[in-house]
């Protein structure tokens, strides 16, 4: 990548500001992150951890933030209504105890909708995030009955008033993309912001390959798991306290 | 003899009168007087930026073809550069009055409609700008490209374009 004068002043101002202010910061995620014009690779792998223990019965924060981020109207039939993120409440039937956890795209390393799919619409980032190149994708809904956590979603209707950054449309199958945008950004997704801010803390976004990130410490150290482990999927999104 | 000189007659009379038809066709298609030759641009706000990404004449024909590589760059690498980027392509062409490239008027319905070509990019993506008008100037202009993007320009196309004039309204 090639700096012009104003992007050099930009960067370098940014390195000295944050050496001057803060001598602890770690430098290496600024020098390590990506350019506009550098493709993902497999060196990141971007995933989720749910406390579920933190995740408050009645508490919406991540699902409204997901519905504003990515531009998902509400105020359609409910039999079509999309929805990338939903809250699920468990009760153990022999104690009575009650659980809520958020459950969206699992965003697996071996994604059975991209297994599925007949025109490669459906395929995994090589940083881990599964998408729809909606580009290609023909409507058939294979993926959807592929995936095991019925994260994916029809566009049945024409739509209007798209975030610019989130395109959607009719006749295409979409769900949970990490916002992707943001995470292009080096933003975190909308949801876990939201949880973070309104919420419950529960939501903790990171690269699972760097061993520096707090997802990757809590992974290697305290107990976490998939659901539908039996499936091998690998998932990205992990939960505690199920 | 008399039959011989009809004959003759006759085919005289329907040459020229086949020449004459020629003639008035040939006049009423290229003779008659001067009609303006429809533009699709005219009463298109053009764009805020004073420069485009690209040399108008590349634009014009080769812009589906950095959208369409842009496109899959982005999606599958997630390569965000912004020179080709539609986003930034409706931030600058959308008319301030209408805040849309779509409509009678607009940068890219006028001109597809006028060219009967469909495209459906905006059934899915947005035809309003989203940034404010300035970050959408020609700075875009002067950002880096993508390295295989502009081989692409810089080899295929500038050569195919050197016959051809260079025009274009800015």
């Amino acid at each position: 990548m090639s700096l012009d004068r104003r992007q050099f002043l930009a960067v370098g101002g940014a390195v000295l500001a944050s050496a001057a202010l803060a001598p602890g910061m770690r430098l290496v995620e600024l020098a390590e992150a990506r350019s506009p014009d550098q493709a993902v690779t497999n060196a990141q792998r971007w995933g989720i951890l749910v406390d579920t223990t933190r995740c408050a019965e009645g508490c919406s924060a991540c699902v409204s933030a997901c519905n504003k981020e990515n531009g998902l109207q509400q105020n359609v039939r409910l039999d079509i209504r999309p929805q990338w993120i939903r809250t699920v409440t468990l009760q153990d039937e022999q104690t009575g105890y009650v659980q809520t956890l958020p459950m969206m795209c699992q965003h697996c390393e071996e994604p059975p909708c991209a297994d599925v799919c007949p025109t490669g619409a459906s395929f995994r980032r090589a940083d881990g995030i599964v998408l729809v190149d909606r580009h290609i994708c023909i409507g058939c809904r294979y993926c959807m009955m592929a995936c095991p956590y019925k994260a994916r979603s029809f566009v049945h209707e024409n739509l209007t008033g798209q975030r610019a950054d989130v395109p959607r449309g009719k006749g295409t199958v979409e769900g949970c993309n990490m916002c992707v945008h943001r995470v292009d950004e080096g933003r975190i997704p909308a949801c876990v912001e939201a949880c973070n801010y309104d919420g419950g803390k529960a939501l903790t976004f990171g690269d699972m390959r760097d061993p520096a990130s707090e997802i990757a410490k809590r992974l290697a150290t305290q107990q976490s798991e998939e659901i539908r482990p039996n499936l091998n999927l690998d998932t990205g999104v992990r939960y505690q306290g199920l | 003899m008399t039959h011989h000189n009809k004959t003759v007659l006759g085919a005289w009379v329907t040459a020229i009168v086949a020449i004459a038809a020629f003639l008035a066709a040939a006049y009423a298609f290229t003779g008659g007087p001067a009609k303006p030759v429809p533009s699709p641009l005219t009463g298109v706000f053009l764009g805020k930026g004073k420069k485009c990404v690209a040399p108008v004449a590349i634009m014009r024909r080769y812009h589906m073809q950095f959208l369409l590589h842009q496109r899959d760059l982005t999606v599958h690498e997630g390569i965000r550069t912004q020179r080709f980027l539609l986003t930034n392509c409706v931030d600058c062409h959308a008319d301030p009055k209408t805040n849309s490239v779509l409509g009678k008027h607009g940068f890219c319905a006028s001109c597809h409609a006028y060219a009967a070509v469909q495209i459906d990019c905006f059934s899915c993506h947005s035809p309003h700008p989203q940034r404010e008008q300035e970050t959408a100037t020609s700075a875009i202009a002067l950002a880096p490209q993508h390295s295989r993007i502009a081989e692409m320009v810089s080899k295929t196309m500038v050569t195919e374009l050197q016959s051809e004039p260079v025009d274009g309204p800015k």
